[in-house]
């Protein structure tokens, strides 16, 4: 769409203009707004980065410091020294480094699967499973919870990482997402010509589905990354401050106290979301194609 | 391979060998599908529709982690929750705080990816910017917001002193924590609801544009009049995950003041959320009313599945009123 936009000739895009006006060239207030937005985006994480590089005396400070300060490597050094905090900040680090990567391993090689399935495949009860599966989008997470940590203990999960994961191990939405990309992205004839092969169905997918669907997986396994990385109310519940993930950690340094230490807290902030900053800021571009992309066909 | 090697020979070597491709093939066609949707039933129902029956269950009986049994009550939890003054005091702030988010989000929301919708320099720059807040962890937007809204030293009330209104004890007052909670919300979610704006505006065919023009409708008319109809379906998306995302908020009031009140919300309840009751009773205090707060968890699915439907029709007639 976008790039289409630019591409149409310059005559007709005057034209287009002169007639539609959809197209507008953006004048300076325009820009003035959205830069207005982007500062008011941005504030809040520039903020943490200028609490965080400070001691905790400067929070306090009046007029408020505006500036990043040279405190930010001693935090960090504070941040992971158990002997300050009461959370073991590199195991947590850890942790969320193997769940995350686990689930998003296990949820786009999953639906990328059951997606074929759905969208190739004839079997008995399909459009039904289906919708059963669109379903299961709409039930909150929070209805299973209770069952769900009781089941917890009957498994002997408790306090361990493997209750963060195997919930997550799918998701409908990735199944959702991967049967309409493979639906309207994969031709029919390429599945016949690897069936004249001799491929039979796990083939067809391992050669030609696989690969076929590398741009959705990439959008899927970001999305999934993050959000496994941020969740919050379901580890909170399963794992303690010894074997926490990074935003039970996070949540566990600013733990009720008589005064917090913001810098330290907002140091523990700043670490937590820098490898999402890293990967959006190199991979922004697809994400932002991914929700696109996925609002049209959604 | 093997299909290679068997048009050489003679029939009767290939015959058994063909007939246990053929069985293989059928077998193919017939399990393959099963086996490679059963990975998400079996996770499914292991973690997710067992637990949901097993909640209905549960809201039935006094069940508590202390207790060494339970008995089956009936609906007495829902008896008792319908008198519980907390409990509505609980939902009481949900809905403030998610009208306070959704309706001024989604309006911004538009304003914004109508403007993104023009011809701009830095496109991807400024797309990538209002998703970045999306990026950011609810506990880490908890926490800087709440450094952000603290009293004394607050980045905000040093503002607002600055055009001589005196600070505001955000925390503590009901309104303002809502108002406060509202903008966490806010901030994390426009950016992400605007690219979804963004890119159904620009699946709206360009004739609808040139007729509006044809008919003498400027830039503010057309959008009133084509760009909003056209995004309805979308608006009714973003307004029914606003709903199932709102009703279920937890992190940031969780945290909103953690070094004061933790999981009540506020020393007078006064921003306590559905979700957070529920883990108070669950886990949030020494309580572990299992049987209770899966009554809550309950009650939290029929408010979520009501208002998601009143909000579809509300949204749906506001079309025909307009159209």
């Amino acid at each position: 769409m976008v790039a289409h936009s630019q591409a149409v000739p310059r005559r007709r895009r005057r034209s287009q203009r002169a007639v539609s006006r959809r197209f507008d060239s953006a004048g300076p207030f325009t820009y003035v707004f959205l830069i207005l937005v982007v500062m008011v985006s941005l504030f809040p994480l520039y903020w943490s980065l200028v609490v965080a590089s400070h001691d905790n005396a400067a929070v306090f400070a009046y007029p408020p410091k505006l500036l990043p300060g040279s405190n930010l490597f001693h935090n960090i050094h504070k941040l992971f020294n158990p002997d300050l905090v009461s959370v073991d900040f590199a195991k947590a680090l850890v942790n969320s480094a193997i769940v995350s990567s686990v689930v998003t391993v296990t949820v786009v090689f999953f639906s990328a699967l059951a997606g074929f399935a759905f969208a190739k495949l004839e079997f008995r009860g399909r459009k039904l499973l289906f919708v059963l599966v669109l379903a299961t989008l709409l039930v909150p997470v929070q209805l299973g919870l209770i069952p769900l940590y009781i089941e917890m203990i009957h498994f002997g999960w408790l306090n361990s990482i493997k209750a963060v994961i195997a919930p997550n191990l799918v998701t409908a939405f990735g199944v959702f997402l991967m049967r309409q990309y493979i639906a309207g992205g994969v031709p029919n004839e390429l599945i016949a010509a690897a069936r004249v092969d001799g491929c039979n169905s796990w083939r067809v997918f391992w050669h030609v589905i696989l690969p076929a669907v590398r741009p959705m997986a990439a959008v899927l396994g970001l999305l999934t990354f993050m959000n496994t990385w941020n969740d919050f109310l379901w580890p909170l519940i399963v794992l303690n401050a010894r074997n926490p993930t990074v935003q039970v950690a996070v949540a566990g340094i600013a733990a009720p106290a008589y005064t917090p230490d913001y810098s330290l807290i907002l140091a523990g902030c700043f670490i937590s979301i820098l490898p999402l900053l890293l990967v959006f800021l190199l991979l922004g571009r697809q994400i932002v194609g991914g929700i696109m992309q996925g609002a049209v066909k959604g | 391979m093997s299909a290679l090697s068997g048009t050489g020979s003679s029939d009767k070597v290939v015959a058994a060998p063909r007939a246990r491709r053929n069985l293989l093939r059928r077998l193919d066609a017939k399990l393959s599908p099963y086996l490679f949707i059963s990975p998400f039933f079996l996770v499914f129902g292991v973690f997710g529709l067992f637990p949901l029956g097993y909640t209905a269950y549960i809201s039935l009986t006094d069940r508590n982690l202390l207790a060494p049994v339970s008995h089956f009550i009936g609906l007495h939890n829902y008896a008792l929750l319908l008198h519980d003054s907390y409990f509505w005091n609980s939902v009481e702030n949900t809905f403030a705080i998610w009208i306070l988010a959704t309706v001024p989000q989604l309006l911004l929301a538009l304003v914004i990816a109508h403007i993104l919708n023009t011809k701009l320099h830095a496109r991807t720059f400024f797309r990538m910017a209002i998703l970045l807040p999306q990026v950011t962890s609810l506990v880490a937007v908890a926490l800087i917001f709440t450094q952000l809204f603290a009293h004394d030293y607050g980045f905000v009330n040093y503002v607002f002193g600055k055009f001589g209104v005196h600070h505001i004890y955000w925390e503590s007052g009901r309104v303002s924590s809502w108002v406060a909670l509202s903008v966490m919300v806010m901030w994390r979610w426009t950016g992400y609801n605007a690219l979804i704006y963004l890119a159904a505006m620009q699946s709206i065919p360009e004739e609808l544009y040139e007729a509006a023009a044809v008919d003498g409708a400027r830039r503010f008319r057309q959008f009133i009049h084509v760009t909003v109809p056209m995004l309805r379906p979308t608006i009714i998306f973003t307004v029914i995950i606003s709903t199932i995302g709102g009703l279920q908020l937890f992190t940031e009031p969780y945290l909103f003041g953690q070094s004061t009140s933790g999981v009540t919300g506020g020393s007078n309840r006064q921003y306590q959320t559905i979700v957070m009751y529920l883990y108070e009773k669950f886990l949030g205090s020494t309580q572990f009313k299992f049987g209770y707060a899966a009554a809550i968890a309950w009650c939290l699915v029929l408010l979520i599945a009501l208002f998601g439907l009143v909000n579809y029709f509300l949204v749906s007639r506001i079309r025909s009123a307009e159209s």
